[in-house]
C-alpha cells in the first residue's frame, strides 16, 4: 500500500482502519487457498463433478428411470414425469450438501490439526479471513457443481425446467444457507481432520437418505417423506421438488429450513475455537 | 540506538491449575485454552538490537511466557508491552511488527514454499523480498516443492523465513535448531545474528546452553514458570569464583590433598579442596575459591616443592549455573 492510499483511507474512514488491515491480502489468500483446495483430487471430484455422476450414472444405468411414471400409480401431478425428473431436487441437494458437511469441516479441522490458525494468528491477517476464503471457496464450488449438473441433466437427460423458478431458486439458497450452518457446527469443535471427515459423514448420510437419494420423490415412503420434511436436507429437496413440479408452496419445509439455520448457525459460530 | 525497552514484562503469569491438561472438549471456548507449562513470576526486559534468550529445560514455561508476549494466549497476571503496546489487551497493535515462528505449526500440506511465502508476505504492510529471503535461508532449489515433501530442517528455514518476511521489529524464534544437523545449526546461528545486524530486536527461545551462550547477549533462565537467572552469559558464567584442577605425581597426591586441605582451614580467602578422579580414573585434586584461589595454592605447593604435573582453570558454562541454581543437573529436568 502506498503512503498516499493509507492517507486517503484513514481519512475517509479512520473508525474502520483495523477491519480494514485485518484482511490485507485477503485477495492473495483466496487465491492461494482455491490453488491448494484444487490440488486435493477427492475434494475436488466429490465437491465438483459428484452431482452429475451421479446423475448420469442413476438417469443411464438404472433401468425405468428415463421412462414416463404410470400416473394412476403415483397420482395426476406426476402425470407425463419421469423418475429422473424427481431426481434433480435430490442431486441439487447433494451438491449443496458436500462441499457443505464434509469438504469444508475438514479443511477447518486439517487447519486446526497442522495450527494453520493459531499460526496465522500471529500475523495481521485474521483467522477470519481464512473462514471467509473457505466460504467463498465452497460456495463457488456448490454453485459450479449445480450449474454442471443442470447443464448436463437438461440438455443431456431431457430434464424439464422447473415450473416455478423462484422457488427452487429459493429453496436452493435456503438449503446452502441451512448446510453451510450445519457445515460450521460440525467444524466447530472437531480437533482432528478424522473427527471432522467422521462427525460430517454421520450427519451426511442420513441426510441424502431423507433428501431421496435412494427414494427420490414419487416412491418415497409417506412416513420417511413425513420425517424427512422435518430434515434440513429432506426439506430442500422437497421445496426444490415442488417448485420444480409447481406444487404449492412449500410453507411448511421453508420454515423447517429457516429453523435449522437459526439453531445451528449461532451455536456453531459461538461453539468454534481456532486451536 | 534507542533507550526505550522494545518488550518489557513484568511478574508475567499464566497458571493452568493443577489438574492434568483437559481435553480439548470440556474446556472452554476462546483465547488461551491449550494446556501447556504454566508460568508463575516472570520478568525480563529486551532493548534494541538485541538477541535476548530464554533458556530452560523443557516444561520450564519458555513457551507460554512468549505466547504471552506475542498475545496468543490471555495471561492471569502481570504486564507486558511490545514496542509500548499491550499485546494482551490489543494483540493486533503488535502483529505487524512482531515476526513469530513456532514450534510444531505447519503449513497446509499441499503448499509450495513459494506460495506460502507470497501468503504471508501480502498480509503486512511493507514486507521483505521474499527472493532475497529464499536465497538467505537456502530454500530456492525447494521454491516449488509442496510443504509436506520438505526436510525437517527445510521446514524449519520456511518456518524462520515466514516469521521474518513482514519485515519485522522485533522476532520471537522458538526452538528454531530443534531437529537441524550440527552444520545446520551453526549456519542458522549465524543468520540469526545476520537478522539482528539488520536491526531486528530477537527473542529467542532455546533450551540449548551452547546455543544461548553463542548467539544471546542477555538471557533469562527460567525453571519452573519462574526467572532463576538474568544477564549476559558472561555475567552468569563468572560468580566471581575459580575452580583449578591440579594433579601431582601418584606418589605425592595424598601428601598435597593433605597440605591443601590444611591451607583450606587456615586460609583468609576461603576456598574448598576436593579430591576427584577425571573420567580415565586419574586422581586429581580440586580447588574451588575466588579469583585469587591459584596465588594461594602455587606458592604453598611450591613451599613443600610439589610440582604439579598439570594445573588448569576450569570454565563454567551456563549448565554449571543451572546446577548451581536449582541443584539439578539439566538432563535431570530436560525431556
Amino acid at each position: 500500500m502506498t503512503a498516499s492510499t493509507t492517507t486517503a483511507s484513514t481519512r475517509t474512514a479512520p473508525s474502520r482502519a483495523p477491519r480494514v488491515v485485518g484482511l490485507r491480502g485477503f485477495p492473495t489468500l483466496l487465491a492461494v487457498e482455491a490453488r491448494v483446495w484444487l490440488r486435493e483430487v477427492g475434494t475436488v471430484f466429490f465437491a465438483l463433478a459428484f452431482p452429475t455422476v451421479l446423475l448420469v450414472g442413476v438417469g443411464f444405468a438404472i433401468p425405468g428411470m428415463r421412462d414416463v411414471l404410470p400416473a394412476e400409480a403415483f397420482g395426476p401431478e406426476w402425470e407425463g414425469r419421469r423418475m429422473l425428473d424427481a431426481y434433480v431436487p435430490a442431486v441439487l441437494a447433494v451438491a449443496v450438501a458436500t462441499p457443505a458437511l464434509t469438504t469444508m469441516p475438514v479443511g477447518f479441522a486439517t487447519f486446526r490439526e497442522r495450527g494453520v490458525l493459531r499460526r496465522l494468528s500471529t500475523t495481521p491477517m485474521r483467522p477470519q479471513g481464512i473462514v471467509l476464503a473457505h466460504l467463498v471457496i465452497n460456495l463457488a464450488a456448490t454453485v459450479v457443481a449445480t450449474l454442471l449438473a443442470l447443464a448436463v441433466a437438461i440438455p443431456l437427460l431431457g430434464v424439464v425446467a422447473p415450473a416455478n423458478v423462484a422457488v427452487v431458486l429459493l429453496g436452493f439458497l435456503l438449503a446452502v444457507v441451512a448446510m453451510y450452518a450445519i457445515g460450521t457446527l460440525v467444524a466447530a469443535r472437531a480437533p482432528r481432520a478424522g473427527t471432522a471427515s467422521a462427525i460430517g459423514s454421520l450427519v451426511y448420510f442420513p441426510m441424502m437418505f431423507f433428501a431421496g437419494l435412494w427414494t427420490p420423490g414419487p416412491i418415497m415412503p409417506d412416513t420417511v417423506e413425513r420425517v424427512a420434511q422435518l430434515t434440513p436436507l429432506g426439506a430442500a429437496a422437497q421445496m426444490m421438488g415442488a417448485g420444480w413440479q409447481g406444487e404449492p408452496f412449500p410453507a411448511l419445509q421453508l420454515v423447517v429450513l429457516l429453523l435449522w439455520t437459526a439453531v445451528c448457525l449461532p451455536l456453531g459460530v459461538r461453539l468454534f475455537r481456532w486451536t | 540506538m534507542s533507550t526505550s525497552p522494545v518488550v518489557e514484562v513484568h511478574h508475567l503469569r499464566k497458571l493452568y491449575g493443577d489438574r492434568p491438561a483437559a481435553p480439548p472438549e470440556t474446556s472452554r471456548p476462546g483465547a488461551g485454552t491449550r494446556e501447556g507449562p504454566g508460568v508463575h513470576d516472570v520478568s525480563f526486559t529486551v532493548a534494541e538490537g538485541e538477541i535476548f534468550g530464554i533458556l530452560g529445560p523443557n516444561g520450564a514455561g519458555k513457551t507460554t511466557t512468549v505466547e504471552l508476549v506475542a498475545g496468543m494466549r490471555t495471561a492471569d497476571g502481570g504486564t507486558v508491552r511490545v514496542l509500548g503496546n499491550d499485546p494482551q489487551a490489543h494483540p493486533e497493535a503488535v502483529r505487524e511488527a512482531l515476526g513469530v515462528q513456532l514450534q510444531e505449526s505447519q503449513l497446509h500440506a499441499k503448499i509450495t514454499v513459494a506460495e506460502a511465502l507470497r501468503l504471508f508476505a501480502s498480509f503486512y504492510p511493507a514486507p521483505a523480498d521474499t527472493e532475497e529471503l529464499l536465497h538467505v535461508l537456502d530454500l530456492a532449489d525447494q521454491r516449488d516443492t509442496r510443504f509436506d515433501h520438505l526436510s525437517g530442517g527445510q521446514k524449519q528455514r520456511l518456518s524462520i523465513a515466514l516469521a521474518l518476511v513482514g519485515n519485522p521489529k522485533v522476532a520471537i524464534l522458538d526452538e528454531l535448531t530443534t531437529g537441524l544437523d550440527p552444520a545446520a545449526r551453526r549456519a542458522t546461528w549465524d543468520f540469526v545474528e545476520r537478522v539482528r545486524d539488520r536491526g531486528v530486536t530477537i527473542l529467542l527461545v532455546t533450551h540449548f546452553m551452547d546455543e544461548a551462550e553463542r548467539l544471546c547477549d542477555r538471557l533469562v533462565v527460567i525453571d519452573g514458570g519462574r526467572v532463576v537467572a538474568e544477564g549476559t552469559p558472561a555475567e552468569l558464567v563468572d560468580t566471581g569464583e575459580r575452580t583449578v584442577r591440579l594433579r601431582v605425581a601418584d606418589r605425592d597426591h595424598d601428601r598435597a590433598l593433605a597440605l591443601l586441605v590444611r591451607l583450606a582451614d587456615t586460609d583468609d580467602h576461603v576456598f574448598t579442596v576436593t579430591d576427584v578422579r577425571t573420567d580415565q580414573g586419574r586422581a586429581e585434586i580440586e580447588v574451588l575459591g575466588s579469583r585469587r584461589v591459584l596465588f594461594s595454592v602455587v606458592p604453598a605447593l611450591a613451599a613443600a616443592d610439589l610440582v604439579p604435573d598439570d594445573v588448569r582453570t576450569v570454565p563454567r558454562t551456563l549448565e554449571d549455573v543451572f546446577v548451581d541454581l536449582t541443584g539439578r543437573t539439566y538432563e535431570e529436568v530436560g525431556s
